[in-house]
């Protein structure tokens, strides 16, 4: 066991040692200053050129929210046609049929939206055409979105009174030829060289040792697990996710892909405090996010350690802890650390099923994605934290009795409105789902859709209101992983988690940019001796106690229902 | 809107080629120098495949070392794991039945030094590996069913056990496979 802790925290730390270097580049990127990437820049211009892009010219927060949201829908429309007709398009080695209507909304928004929800399995659900010129497009293109609208608002907070916020093309393309690409590169070729299949062969078959006839999937996987987590989507190549063998063979593609989904969200960070220079504010939102990560990972860890109490009551051994759903070559402490960092930071890619996890597991799993800035997918986990920084401003103005102020401009009447809409909206999306898909399970058991309602559930018991309670969560934070024994492939849970997705993305990228722009338009006020320093660990810790505050609300009654009562059950 | 939807398109266009296209067919080539040439990597036994060095294998006959149950019977055209609540009573009605099989197929053994990754699923349903101690269990079922003596076995198990990463990073391994191809060359 003191292997498998020190092997996680061995991982962590080398993530830091990475994120640091990382973000330090990312701003001088944005900032446009001299960087080994330079070498790019011809191939940017061509792509502007290709493209009739001018990426000098200068976009405001409403003009760069109408790119974003423009090229967003084209994906969408691109996805859903590609999906629906992928049996009649080539590279279909497998012979796979074309997606449902309802399927295909789903997994369109789910990608777009940089969730990737999935509710299909990789080798019967998708052909390698929709596998790469779909999903791992899309890998590459969401993650960027979510970047380039960070440096839009890193950009409003830098300058003193602007409207200029740079190009949204110019970002965005940058986002991906001196950061995304470069570093998928090398994580899929560690991939490639440790047994993770890139060849475009379809399925193999053999005899095994003992006689069975078994086939393999296979296909152009390393490619795209390299992006999926790098760019915090977590979509897998397989039904399995990076609990498959062949998308995370051994504990140095665990340690490479659980580095890779976590270094951006933590570059963007440090990023952040040299972009906008102030470095300090940098490291107290560091700091408590970090808190944050740790007040969940460390109960989880001990607790899958433990074991579950419900096999040690049949007297049997549980020297590697809780097993079920897990691989032994990642054991239950490397499982637990994935569990909590692929939910806080918005991946949702998987190498242990979380549906068999402990409840307080799942507790844990599900306040991740509540709060969903503990780190946050990258680009938009500042995004999440930014609004619950507005309210904490909010709140301390109100406390000492001054107009908020934060980094030199009035917080007013409309920015605060939007914050306030912004941080009811993701309750408001997960429990009355939740509610939603309770009551239709209660009063229409027998629905004719292609899983009758009373057939969604995995399991009995709270722990199958947890499941329900888990999907709509994992939606509305677009995080995507799964408490997957919900039969989730039908018209009701396609439809329903797939306007959710589209809310749980959209407006919480629209909130913080049109507050930050329009806080950019204001007079500066420089500091002054009573003005609320929010770079100190003071205002750090009021954050913090906002978002405790704001969750605990606005959820503890439904996890009471699930993973609460589950736990409480069991003991 | 208009003055976007072009760009949009153009750039869309551009970026599906060089993303999806051409990214991982580098991806492709460079692994042609891999281990298995990006195929996956297979294991020979006797001039012939049977099977991938990564994906486990169903083994229930006594004479060999059995895998962990698996929730797709270790069919690899799919994947997954049973997502089993750790409350459900049916769920834990089926791992009583497992540990009462491994009682009936390993006599002598103690209840308590069952290791509960021999009665659970593993998250993909193809997990190739065990623990060493899941491993040792076995070994006296194995040796009888062979006519060999305990030690033999013993001392395979020890070379087939893969220690941590630079012997200090993650759990111990016995990729169950491998073990079982020696155990038949053995004879």
């Amino acid at each position: 066991m003191t292997t498998e802790i020190l092997g996680v925290i061995i991982t962590y730390a080398l993530t830091l040692l990475l994120a640091w270097p990382l973000g330090k580049y990312i701003a001088k990127v944005f900032k446009g200053e001299r960087t080994w990437s330079d070498l790019m820049a011809p191939i940017e211009r061509l792509f502007y050129k290709l493209s009739g892009i001018n990426p000098k010219e200068e976009m405001n927060w409403k003009q760069h929210l109408k790119a974003l949201l423009t090229i967003n829908l084209l994906w969408f429309v691109y996805a859903f046609f590609a999906l629906l007709f992928q049996d009649k398009l080539p590279l279909n080695p497998d012979g796979n049929p074309g997606q449902t209507p309802d399927l295909a909304f789903n997994t369109a928004i789910s990608f777009v939206v940089n969730c990737n929800l999935q509710h299909y399995s990789g080798e019967s659900g998708v052909t390698y055409f929709t596998q790469l010129f779909v999903l791992e497009f899309l890998h590459f293109v969401s993650a960027a979105t979510g970047i380039a609208s960070l440096i839009v608002v890193l950009k409003a907070l830098k300058d003193k009174t602007t409207s200029k916020l740079g190009n949204f093309w110019d970002f965005f393309v940058k986002t991906i030829t001196r950061i995304l690409l470069p570093l998928s590169i090398v994580i899929a070729i560690i991939l490639a060289f440790n047994g993770t299949p890139a060849s475009y062969k379809g399925k193999d078959a053999y005899v095994s040792l003992q006689g069975d006839t078994v086939n393999v999937s296979r296909g152009p996987a390393a490619a795209m697990i390299a992006i999926k987590h790098l760019g915090t989507n977590g979509g897998g190549w397989f039904g399995a996710n990076a609990a498959h063998p062949l998308e995370n063979p051994n504990y140095i593609t665990y340690i490479t892909e659980m580095v890779a989904q976590v270094v951006l969200p933590i570059a963007m960070i440090f990023a952040l405090g040299f972009f906008i220079n102030r470095k300090k504010f940098a490291y107290v939102v560091f700091s408590i996010m970090t808190l944050g990560m740790l007040c969940l990972v460390i109960p989880t860890i001990i607790t899958e350690i433990h074991g579950s109490p419900a096999i040690a009551h049949m007297g049997i051994a549980q020297p590697t802890g809780a097993m079920e759903g897990k691989e032994v070559r990642f054991g239950p402490a490397g499982s637990a650390y994935w569990s909590i960092l692929t939910t806080i930071i918005s991946t949702g890619s998987v190498n242990a099923m979380h549906d068999s996890t402990m409840p307080l597991s799942g507790l844990m799993q599900m306040l991740g994605m509540m709060v969903n800035s503990f780190y946050g997918g990258c680009g938009v986990g500042f995004l999440n934290y930014y609004i619950y920084i507005i309210m904490a401003v909010f709140i301390s103005g109100l406390m000492v009795g001054r107009t908020p102020e934060f980094m030199g401009h009035k917080l007013e009447a409309r920015e605060i409105k939007i914050a306030a809409l912004i941080t009811l909206l993701s309750p408001f999306l997960i429990l009355a789902g939740t509610a939603l898909s309770s009551f239709i399970l209660a009063h229409h058991p027998e629905a004719d859709w292609a899983v009758k309602p009373s057939a969604w559930l995995n399991n009995p018991g709270y722990h199958g209101f947890s499941e329900m309670l888990y999907e709509y969560t994992s939606s509305n934070a677009n995080n995507g992983s799964g408490f997957e024994g919900l039969g989730d492939n039908n018209i009701f849970w396609n439809v329903s988690t797939g306007f959710i997705l589209i809310l749980g993305r959209f407006l919480p990228i629209i909130g913080p940019v049109a507050i930050a722009g329009l806080m950019a338009n204001k007079k500066f006020i420089p500091a002054a001796a009573g003005t609320l320093k929010t770079d100190s660990l003071t205002f750090g810790v009021m954050t913090f106690a906002v978002i405790i505050i704001i969750n605990a609300l606005s959820y503890f009654p439904a996890l009471a229902l699930g993973p609460i009562a589950e736990y409480f059950s069991m003991h | 809107m208009k003055r976007y939807i072009f760009p949009a398109v153009r750039l869309t266009l551009v970026l599906i080629v060089v993303l999806a296209g051409l990214f991982p067919l580098f991806i492709a080539a460079v692994a042609k120098m891999a281990p298995g040439k990006g195929d996956g990597v297979t294991v020979m036994h006797k001039g012939k495949v049977v099977g991938y060095a990564n994906i486990g294998q169903k083994f229930t006959d006594d004479k060999y070392c059995w895998s962990r149950p698996s929730a797709v019977d270790y069919n690899a055209a799919g994947s997954a794991g049973s997502n089993k609540g750790p409350s459900n009573p049916d769920y834990l009605r089926t791992v009583q039945e497992r540990i009462d099989t491994f009682l009936v197929h390993n006599p002598g053994v103690n209840k308590e030094d069952i290791p509960a990754e021999l009665v659970t699923a593993s998250g993909s349903g193809l997990d190739p590996d065990l623990s060493p101690a899941a491993v040792e269990i076995q070994i006296p079922r194995i040796a009888k069913a062979r006519g060999v003596a305990p030690e033999r076995i013993k001392t395979l198990v020890k070379e087939h056990t893969k220690g941590p990463l630079l012997g200090l990073l993650g759990p111990s391994k016995v990729n169950v496979l491998q073990l079982n191809i020696a155990l038949d060359d053995m004879q």
